[in-house]
């Protein structure tokens, strides 16, 4: 039971505690829901730059056994890798990071995750993956189980996993690592500074310009954090903020936009299916995908933009005339657009932006309209 | 007039027999940004405990309930096109409705100034 398990805590827990964070169990450990409050949080994201803990999270690499560093070994990582993805992991460059989406049989989602090919020398072969704190056990078991004859998995998640993101992430960041200039989005850079290895990439779930670090557990790490903390242009950013973010900037979350019982069609997130996954269909669940393809998915993933002032949170039926016709996944207030925003799911025929809908909140009909995602434009660096 | 408190952070003025009925500043604080308010009718009525209005801060959906019994008289409808006041004036502007009291029995129980302000502190 939720209740008895015993919660724990990411090496930056003292961190949030010193900042004033309110804390509340969050996939499995104590993490900081708000700092100052959600809505000023969020602000500062937009207009300066914000520190997120993501340490729940589950980086982890995946490497060859046999082979790594040597002729061919990205690609036969990638061979294996893309068994349970349908992305095309081979294309990848060193450093170049991609999210997928990771399929049961049925073409389901089981997670979504970014993939990112070590970069350097002597270390192809082996893949710098990230999966979701709330079904990290899961994906990992799922990964070693499919996987484990040809390759190892080396979990990181004792590790400080850091985010900083915003307009000023670069000019903050780079003081500390001047290779984060270099980076262009969804690149990745491993760095070494004495003993010390730093996964640095250029990545994030706000829509703003940033980067995710991956740092040692140690003083090293830790004072590497309280230095961007002392910055005045950081502040801490809890998860209350980092939902409103996200959602403005489209983005999904696993377990609620999308699950095992959506495929990447309906969801939305086709676009992580290259031409070349396609016309192999050798990805788990291909069928039911490139039918969803050729005929459409029953149903789509889409903006939802209420039309008065009343959010609509997740498991809110839509309807039209009367009829339920979907359901929100994702709905709120985004502090920068200021008006309630959601997103969620409605018959593929009702998917086109503008059309009219109804969102039963406590019972009573709120209109609304099917709208284009994101709700704020993105900040990327690419 | 009296003002009174429930361990659910609603504040009640009583004149005669009608209440005014708002959420505290510790509730307000609490829940941050006020994003949306939904106010009762009038006419509408509700039993003591009962799931009265709604507040939404940025976070999530709180419900708010009636401190007594009795029948709405009036719902502040300023709060539609401004929830901030709830943060700004919880305890003045940002009332949510006044509602005539069935019983004021009900009162019995409820917190004064002072007693409620022992409350918060050991929260």
């Amino acid at each position: 039971m939720a209740e008895t398990e015993t919660l724990k805590r990411t090496p930056l827990y003292d961190v949030h505690v010193a900042h004033g964070g309110k804390m509340v169990p969050f996939a499995g450990y104590e993490m900081p829901v708000q700092f100052e409050g959600v809505k000023p949080e969020h602000l500062w994201t937009r207009e300066h730059a914000g520190l997120f803990d993501v340490s729940h999270m589950g980086p982890c690499f995946l490497f060859l056994k046999d082979g790594l560093g040597q002729a061919g070994a990205h690609e036969k990582i990638a061979a294996l890798m893309e068994r349970l993805v349908p992305s095309n992991i081979a294309i990848l460059k060193p450093g170049q990071g991609r999210l997928s989406v990771l399929l049961n049989e049925q073409g389901g989602i089981l997670d979504d995750l970014i993939i990112t090919r070590m970069p350097g020398e002597g270390l192809d072969g082996m893949l710098y993956i990230v999966v979701n704190g709330a079904v990290k056990q899961q994906d990992w078991a799922h990964i070693e189980r499919e996987l484990g004859d040809a390759a190892a998995l080396q979990k990181a998640d004792d590790r400080i996993l850091m985010a900083l993101q915003g307009p000023k992430a670069e000019a903050v960041l780079s003081e500390r690592f001047p290779e984060a200039t270099e980076l262009k989005f969804m690149r990745c850079a491993y760095l070494q500074r004495g003993d010390e290895k730093i996964m640095l990439s250029r990545s994030g779930y706000t829509g703003e310009d940033g980067f995710e670090l991956l740092l040692p557990n140690n003083d090293y790490g830790l004072g590497i954090v309280d230095s961007l903390l002392a910055d005045e242009r950081v502040k801490p950013i809890g998860l209350g903020a980092r939902d409103s973010l996200r959602l403005e900037a489209g983005l999904c979350l696993y377990g609620h936009d999308m699950d095992t019982n959506r495929d990447p069609v309906e969801a939305d997130l086709g676009w992580v299916i290259q031409k070349s996954r396609r016309e192999r269909a050798d990805f788990p669940g291909a069928e039911r995908i490139l039918k969803a393809f050729a005929d459409g998915p029953a149903e789509k993933r889409v903006g939802i933009q209420p039309l008065e002032r009343a959010p609509a949170r997740e498991g809110t039926e839509i309807q039209v005339n009367g009829e339920s016709v979907g359901i929100i996944t994702s709905g709120g207030f985004g502090p920068s657009v200021e008006k309630p925003i959601a997103m969620g799911y409605v018959r593929a025929d009702l998917a086109a932006p503008g059309t009219k809908i109804d969102l039963m909140v406590r019972g009573k009909a709120r209109p609304a309209e099917v709208c284009d995602l994101p709700f704020v434009q993105p900040n990327y660096k690419r | 007039m009296s003002t009174y408190f429930t361990e659910d952070h609603e504040w009640i003025t009583v004149d005669g027999d009608v209440g005014t009925i708002g959420i505290t500043k510790y509730a307000a604080e609490q829940l941050g940004d006020v994003v949306f308010v939904e106010v009762p009718e009038s006419g509408a009525s509700f039993g003591k405990g009962d799931d009265m209005a709604v507040v939404e801060s940025v976070k999530a959906a709180s419900d708010v309930y009636a401190p007594v019994g009795g029948e709405i008289t009036e719902g502040n409808g300023d709060l539609a096109d401004a929830p901030e006041t709830v943060n700004e004036d919880p305890e003045g502007k940002g009332w949510f409705c006044k509602m005539k009291l069935s019983d004021k029995g009900d009162l019995d129980g409820l917190m004064d100034a002072d007693a409620y302000k022992t409350f918060c502190e050991g929260l």
